[in-house]
């Protein structure tokens, strides 16, 4: 597995426990937000990292108010024509302001990446470095964008004329 | 036109890079089926029955002669010298190869086109009026708003990978030609009680398997909310909008199974939170306003003598006047449609060979500048009268001067089970059926107004829900048949058609039709058009002719 992170590849240390797993004792890991909804407390290993997984099915709603002290969340796509992830990378930054890592994992295509990007992911996680790495362009693939999103807080005609394409 | 920017060329030339590569990924293997299929379907590209179809975007129907000229090159270097304009102001080319669709889009764009969102789950090509601009019952000219759409639309972060594909129309006249009852979101231009200009919404109409007529969820919207109150509706779509059954993706469905109460809470609601953070600026109103280019009037007398010498003595003249010609806002000027309805041609085909003379036509007559209407027509909006009878003769030669506009002949008509791999029946013959009844046109123009709309599957790309007259292809083991419908309608007062009765083969199907026609005849009163009568008697008399009375 391969991971970007803010614009580089980097370590993944975090790890993705299925539902029926048993949480290790130590080191970072995540779990769905249905594991994490019902054991809640019982999740807590003396502070060690718990992240938090959304399915595309998944409301954004049950994060609660004031997710900030998670340290990741991610967006666990099943199928990249599900266009759900996108509305909840914008509520869980806009909405709820948050400004952890936010990651997708699962079945997105490379040339889902840019829009990922600009609604508020910040880390993709690739099967391989090959993919990884073709994916670190297509974070800019677009040198022009017109709406304002998470990445760009004015829609382009606020500074049309102003700014240099880049 | 709206004229590009740095900033709007920079977005189609980066888009012909990114389809090259995807392409290149796919033709490697790099790249699955499954993969690419969303890709190129945002790229408006199909594979079709014989190659891939790919349909280009003529953004609210408005194109240059450059442009047009661009399509012919287009249609004679990559396809088999034709394209076919589409009900939604798109036009198709049927051959293409797809090692070469990124060089076409590379041409595109060097005049400003482009394939984007033309078709995939994401928000299509924004469509309105063709006679925007140069009617008088207009409001304002609703393409300024389409196009301000068309930039908020393109490439959207969160609303690329919808539940189904979504279409927005805007309106600006009195009358609505732009169909805004059958989008997902229609838009008609209206004034509030303090004379402010804005927006009255609709959402949830639409055609295809379950037609709908859509609801008003606000009666006005500030010009200044438009784009924050589109995020707030696709959000809600495209959260909540069903995506385990793609026949129950659309918008329309979401609007029934919450109710339209519900749905307008869940959208106001949302746009309560985002409506301060969306503005659209009257600045940026203002500068896409001035990236169009504005047609240019003489002062000209309100008729013109030789002209109406000309009808006196000319029937044919007359006809296509009466037919082919509509008022226009300004004194002497005059608006022109180009019939792409030859007999015995597909609807809506255009040759490149006649595309170019007709931008040669354009670029004397009507100030560079050419329109697309639902129709499957072209239209030449700024003609003055002391041209027209020079323009005829020549449109006559080019065999785009048919005068049957508005008349059943008109026929709208998908490509069917010629092009489409997802027909059920032919639907280009059935046309051609139909305008052989009318050899005498006399006949023609006796039955007056008649839509008559056919499609060749449940899609209904041909819109025949809202025919006069409907025609739809359907499948009855194996064979070709057809179900017809009566009293649809898309304008003003929209309406859907309702069935006549059991479908018919593809053999009787023109001579019900034509049975249509004759008791329409024996049961009108004085000057009254087809769709009336049909309000006014009902299904029973057509039904008792076609089926018989047992
Ligand atoms: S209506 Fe059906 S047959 Fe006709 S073009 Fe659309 S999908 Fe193809």
């Amino acid at each position: 597995m391969a991971l970007i992170k803010d614009g580089q590849p980097g370590p993944n240390d975090w790890q993705h426990l299925d539902d029926s797993e048993t949480l290790p004792a130590l080191g970072p890991v995540t779990v769905s937000l249905k594991r994490w909804q019902s054991q809640r407390d019982g999740l807590n290993r003396d502070g060690q990292p718990l992240g938090i997984r959304l399915e595309a099915s998944d409301s954004p709603e049950a994060l609660g108010d004031m997710p900030q002290e998670i340290p990741l969340i991610v967006l666990d796509m099943q199928a990249f024509t599900d266009g759900r992830s996108f509305s909840q990378a914008q509520w869980i930054r806009e909405r709820l302001g948050y400004a952890g890592e936010l990651r997708v994992r699962g079945d997105f295509l490379l040339d889902q990446v840019f829009y990922l990007a600009r609604v508020g992911v910040n880390a993709f996680e690739f099967s391989d470095a090959s993919q990884a790495q073709q994916a670190l362009p297509r974070l800019h693939e677009f040198s022009v964008r017109y709406q304002a999103a998470n990445d760009v807080k004015q829609p382009l005609y606020r500074y049309r004329n102003t700014a240099p394409i880049a | 036109m709206y004229h590009y920017d740095q900033y709007d060329q920079t977005v189609v030339d980066e888009r012909v890079a990114q389809f090259r590569d995807q392409t290149r990924r796919f033709l490697t293997g790099e790249l699955s089926e499954d993969q690419y299929r969303p890709l190129r379907l945002m790229n408006g590209l199909y594979i079709q029955r014989h190659a891939p179809m790919l349909r280009v975007a003529i953004p609210y129907g408005l194109l240059s002669t450059r442009q047009l000229r661009m399509l012919a090159h287009i249609a004679r270097r990559y396809d088999k010298g034709y394209g076919h304009f589409t009900t939604r102001q798109n036009i198709q080319f049927n051959w293409p190869r797809l090692e070469e669709v990124p060089d076409i889009l590379a041409d595109l764009a060097t005049v400003q086109m482009h394939a984007i969102q033309t078709s995939g789950n994401c928000i299509r090509n924004v469509t309105s009026d063709h006679l925007a601009g140069v009617t008088a019952d207009e409001l304002e000219d609703p393409r300024i708003y389409c196009e301000i759409i068309r930039q908020w639309s393109t490439f959207h972060p969160e609303f690329s990978f919808l539940p189904r594909k979504f279409k927005i129309a805007v309106n600006g006249a009195a009358k609505d030609r732009a169909a805004t009852q059958v989008h997902d979101i229609g838009l008609q231009l209206v004034k509030n009680a303090s004379g402010e200009t804005g927006f009255e919404v609709l959402v949830g109409g639409g055609l295809g398997r379950t037609p709908v007529i859509g609801v008003v969820i606000r009666p006005f919207l500030a010009k200044s909310d438009l784009l924050s109150y589109l995020e707030a509706i696709l959000r809600v779509y495209n959260r909540f909008g069903r995506r385990d059954n793609k026949y129950k993706a659309r918008i329309k469905i979401l609007v029934k199974e919450l109710g339209t109460a519900e749905f307008t809470r869940l959208v106001e609601a949302e746009w309560a939170l985002v409506r301060t953070q969306l503005i659209l600026d009257d600045s940026e109103i203002e500068r896409v306003t001035r990236a169009f280019t504005t047609a240019t009037y003489e002062s000209l007398p309100a008729t013109c003598s030789t002209l109406d010498a000309a009808l006196a003595e000319q029937p044919g003249l007359r006809h296509w006047w009466s037919h082919n010609t509509a008022p226009h806002k300004i004194p002497g000027y005059r608006v022109v449609f180009v019939s792409l309805k030859l007999p015995g041609q597909a609807p809506g085909d255009m040759t490149d060979s006649q595309m170019d003379a007709l931008a040669e036509l354009t670029d004397r007559y009507s100030q560079g500048e050419l329109r697309v209407t639902h129709t499957q027509n072209l239209v030449l909006a700024d003609v003055k009268l002391t041209d027209l009878q020079a323009l005829w003769q020549q449109l006559s030669g080019l065999g785009l001067a048919t005068a049957n506009i508005g008349t059943a002949a008109d026929i709208i008509c998908c490509p069917g089970l010629d092009f489409c791999s997802l027909a059920n029946a032919t639907s280009i013959p059935i046309a051609n059926g139909i305008q052989q009844l009318f050899e005498d046109t006399d006949y023609l123009y006796d039955l007056g107004d008649i839509r008559i709309n056919i499609s060749g599957c449940m899609n209904g790309c041909g819109h025949h829900t809202v025919g006069h007259i409907g025609i739809l292809g359907v499948d009855k083991k194996g064979e070709e048949w057809y179900q017809i419908t009566l009293g649809g309608s898309s304008a003003t007062e929209a309406a859907l058609g309702e069935r006549l009765g059991p479908a018919v083969s593809r053999d009787q199907v023109v001579s019900v039709i034509d049975s249509i026609f004759t008791v329409y005849r024996n049961i009108r009163t004085d000057e009254e058009p087809f769709l009336a009568t049909v309000q006014r008697v009902g299904l029973t008399p057509f039904q008792e002719r076609v089926y018989g009375t047992h």
